[in-house]
């Protein structure tokens, strides 16, 4: 059975009025909080068609899912949803009541989550979990169901769906995940797919290829509401789009109209914030802090070869005794002034290898120089006197700080290995602040309740506070908004060029890696598959690992919708 | 405009929090225990030793809340006198096995590696034996007293507490700050005493409170048995033992101590746990 045969729509698509699936006008959503009433939704009007996707586009906190969620009556309890009209199928939703909301979801309205580890019961394999959906709208009998499940598998591309039917989650990889929970949410074939943010934990082969499934089913009819915060995977799929921010929406159009030519200035930010190679030496945000504000001399300058790693392996040992090599063979060297991007997918040995040049792993063989000295080979207590001459930024500053400290205390922590004056200290942490762009109002209040971004400059400010030569950043932007991610790229850029400090760049964003890397370095499987300037590797990609990597990357080029 | 669900009363309600009813009471015993344990005249209606066989054994009455004992003894002050050393006996285990677990769960943690592995095996053989039989251990070579009781109680919960401790220490041990800190060129001395150990060691607050009614329980269970303090002292279960020859005459000789204690053991988990939601509440 195919999409098509079932969400034939009644009325002829010839027509030049496309029949409406949902009409949303002028929808709010508000929540009770502490018997008050807080708007987080205002006013969001859409039409959706057959065989198109509208999508929602915005930052944290925008206001997207809880759109989503109250377009298929999940807002919540305390949730109050308005509209001058729902209508789903030419059916009044507001008047729907709970009883009702259930048939229409799974049935009319599929949904699927960002988080398919979280959403899928971890003790049901997953053929239990998508015959449930067909089981809550009484689909055909036992035997029926289970054919009808290893059908679905197949459709959405599970290579042996009758074997990966049988798996629990935790046994499946995360792209395999996410299309059986796509598989459960179409079960039923809905004529509607409301997607939240559905490829944002994914690598990006896998991301292609779930966006790859997305489109199938536009094209077999579908409407899908799409809701990310990624512009890249919105271009590739929307044919409307709505940008919202702080529960508004700023701006709607089609998406030629909204990514070409978007009239809002937040827009522009938000299109010019997504990092590629075009936009190497070009600032991202608008609020780049300019070099020449930076305090210079903040950081040891040094010159020549700052780290080397020859032929680093490092090997972990799986329960069952076999081991496998985490890190096969990975050579590099780091220039002063210079940023190495380290580029991969999970599981492909990068974040083992920052682990292995900041020395906190144990190689089995080869070995890290740093500033042209033993490293990797030293005792731990020996090593200590290098350490400031390099540092780190992790992907989650939160849990890298000391959950009972506030920033005032990690920074001054930060600073205890050099020998200052209390007085000294005090003003050194203030400059620190200064050069990530932070005021001191900061500093008594303690890292849960500063936002992503304010927490990433902490880190960063942690980082430089040994004045290290080296800066090792491990997805440093990977959990940041794109408007805040454009910012401390922005700032990363500023503090090299005002500092000569070097990068070690590890992402899996090729964007990001290609904005702000030297010479890139791409690893798959614990190996150095590719290894070049970030315009060779782009273009003259000569690995086939590469290849599909940078085939993958969701293009987004604004201008070629103006055409 | 059509609304999904009734349209937001004008005036905002105030949603009521629900109030901690159990920790207000709980606050009121344990005042009222430290009033007993300090100054327990204020509290005791009669001299707890003064003996009047005239009233021997006579049930509740509003000249004794809770009756007398074979020896016409005020029980209601005997149970007030009792307070003293029966907290003491509480505090002192739960403080002997907390810090015995905390030298074994930091050794099993931290220690070099055969050391760590001996010392947590050691744990895990201690951990087998009931607590019981490793307290009668410690009394049939140390003899029956109090002190005795709070060493016999403490070394057995130690083993427990010292396998969270344990667990503790690894988590922080293995967190990123740590890795942070180590990153930073901080030492393993620094890291220890500025990380892991105040990390791993703030819930232990809130365990220390909830051992406290454990061990008042058990440090009873043995005076009961006749292995700890012996009567005349009124500590709460050496009056349950020697009220135990007069049950079928005088229940509540039994039933008031032992109400007691479950009182008391209720109000030290009432208090744990709340500071163990507040704790938890201040790492988030």
């Amino acid at each position: 059975m195919t999409i098509s045969e079932t969400t034939t729509d009644p009325v002829d698509l010839g027509l030049d009025w496309p029949a409406t699936r949902l009409g949303v006008e002028n929808l709010s959503v508000s929540f009770d909080v502490d018997g008050r009433q807080r708007e987080v939704v205002t006013g969001v009007s859409f039409e959706l068609t057959p065989g198109s996707c509208v999508a929602i586009v915005g930052e944290s906190g925008s206001g997207k899912s809880v759109t989503a969620r109250a377009l298929v009556g999940l807002a919540g309890r305390n949730a109050t949803v308005t509209a001058d009209r729902l209508e789903l199928h030419h059916e009044d939703a507001l008047a729907f009541t709970s009883r009702q909301w259930r048939k229409v979801r799974g049935r009319d309205v599929g949904f699927i989550l960002q988080d398919a580890l979280v959403s899928l019961d971890p003790l049901r394999p997953v053929r239990a979990e998508i015959a449930e959906a067909l089981r809550l709208h009484d689909w055909g009998n036992r035997r029926e169901r289970a054919a009808r499940v290893l059908d679905l598998l197949t459709r959405v591309g599970v290579p042996l769906a009758r074997e990966r039917a049988r798996s629990r989650p935790d046994q499946l990889s995360g792209g395999l995940r996410q299309r059986a929970l796509i598989a459960s949410a179409i079960a039923l074939d809905p004529d509607i797919v409301i997607a939240d943010e559905p490829t944002t934990a994914l690598d990006v082969t896998v991301q292609a290829q779930v966006l790859g499934e997305l489109e199938k089913m536009k094209d077999r009819g579908a409407s899908i509401i799409l809701i990310s915060h990624d512009l890249s995977v919105v271009a590739q799929l929307a044919d409307h789009i709505l940008v919202m921010r702080g529960g508004r929406v700023l701006e709607q159009g089609t998406a030629a109209e909204v990514l070409a030519a978007p009239r809002d200035d937040y827009t522009r930010a938000l299109i010019a914030a997504v990092p590629s190679e075009h936009t190497r030496g070009r600032s991202l945000s608008s609020t780049a802090p300019a070099p020449d504000s930076i305090a210079l001399g903040s950081v040891a300058r040094t010159s020549g070869t700052v780290l080397e790693a020859h032929d680093l392996v490092k090997r972990f040992r799986a329960p069952d005794g076999s081991s496998t090599r985490a890190v096969d063979g990975v050579s590099f060297s780091l220039a002063a002034g210079e940023t190495l991007g380290l580029v991969g997918e999970s599981g492909s040995g990068k974040s083992t290898t920052a682990r292995l040049a900041l020395g906190l792993e144990k190689l089995d063989a080869g070995s890290v120089r740093l500033l042209g000295s033993a490293w990797s080979t030293l005792p731990e207590w020996r090593r200590r006197r290098l350490r400031p001459s390099i540092s780190a930024v992790y992907q989650d500053p939160l849990s890298s700080f000391d959950p009972r400290w506030n920033v005032e205390r990690i920074l001054l922590d930060a600073l205890r290995g050099q020998r200052l004056s209390p007085t000294a200290r005090r003003s050194r942490v203030r400059e620190l602040l200064e050069l990530v762009g932070l005021t001191p109002e900061v500093l008594p209040r303690f890292p849960l309740k500063l936002s992503g971004g304010q927490r990433q400059r902490v880190a960063i400010a942690r980082a430089l506070a040994p004045r290290p030569s080296v800066l090792v950043l491990d997805e440093a932007v990977s959990a940041l908004d794109v408007t805040i991610q454009a910012q401390i790229l922005d700032l990363l850029v500023a503090l090299q060029k005002a500092s000569g400090v070097s990068y070690l760049f590890i992402s899996h964003d090729l964007g990001v890696i290609s904005h702000l890397s030297d010479r890139v370095l791409v690893m798959k499987d614990g190996r150095v598959v590719e290894e070049g300037a970030p315009d060779e590797i782009f273009r003259r990609p000569q690995h086939p690992y590469t290849r599909e990597l940078i085939a993958s990357i969701p293009v987004f080029d604004p201008g070629a919708f103006a055409a | 405009m059509t609304t999904l669900q009734a349209p937001p009363i004008a005036a905002p309600r105030p949603r009521a929090r629900p109030r901690p009813w159990g920790l207000y009471v709980a606050g009121l015993l344990a005042l009222l225990l430290a009033i007993a344990a300090i100054v327990p005249q204020l509290l005791a209606t009669h001299d707890p030793f003064a003996l009047d066989y005239a009233r021997a054994l006579q049930g509740p009455s509003i000249r004794h809340w809770f009756g007398t004992d074979e020896s016409g003894r005020d029980l209601y002050s005997r149970v007030i006198y009792g307070a003293r050393e029966s907290l003491l006996i509480g505090l002192g285990a739960a403080a002997v096995g907390i810090l015995l677990a905390l030298v074994l769960g930091s050794l099993a943690a931290l220690a070099i590696r055969p050391a760590a592995v001996v010392v947590d095996r050691f744990v895990e053989v201690m951990f087998t034996f009931p607590a019981l039989l490793l307290a009668l251990l410690l009394i049939a070579i140390a003899g029956p007293s109090a002190v005795t009781e709070i060493f016999a109680v403490g070394l057995g919960t130690a083993p427990g507490y010292a396998r969270m401790i344990r667990g503790q220490i690894l988590a922080a041990k293995n967190s990123s700050y740590v890795e942070a800190a180590t990153a930073l060129g901080h030492s393993r001395t620094r890291i220890v005493f500025s990380h892991i150990l105040p990390n791993a060691l703030r819930p232990l607050i809130a365990v220390f409170a909830l051992s406290v009614g454990q061990s008042i329980v058990w440090a009873s269970s043995l005076s009961f048995l006749g292995l700890g303090v012996a009567p005349p002292s009124s500590e709460w279960g050496a009056l349950l033992d020697a009220g135990r020859g007069y049950i079928t005459q005088a229940g509540w000789l039994e039933v008031v101590p032992g109400l007691v204690i479950v009182a008391v053991a209720l109000t030290a988990t009432t208090i744990g746990r709340h500071l163990q939601s507040y704790l938890e509440k201040g790492e988030k």
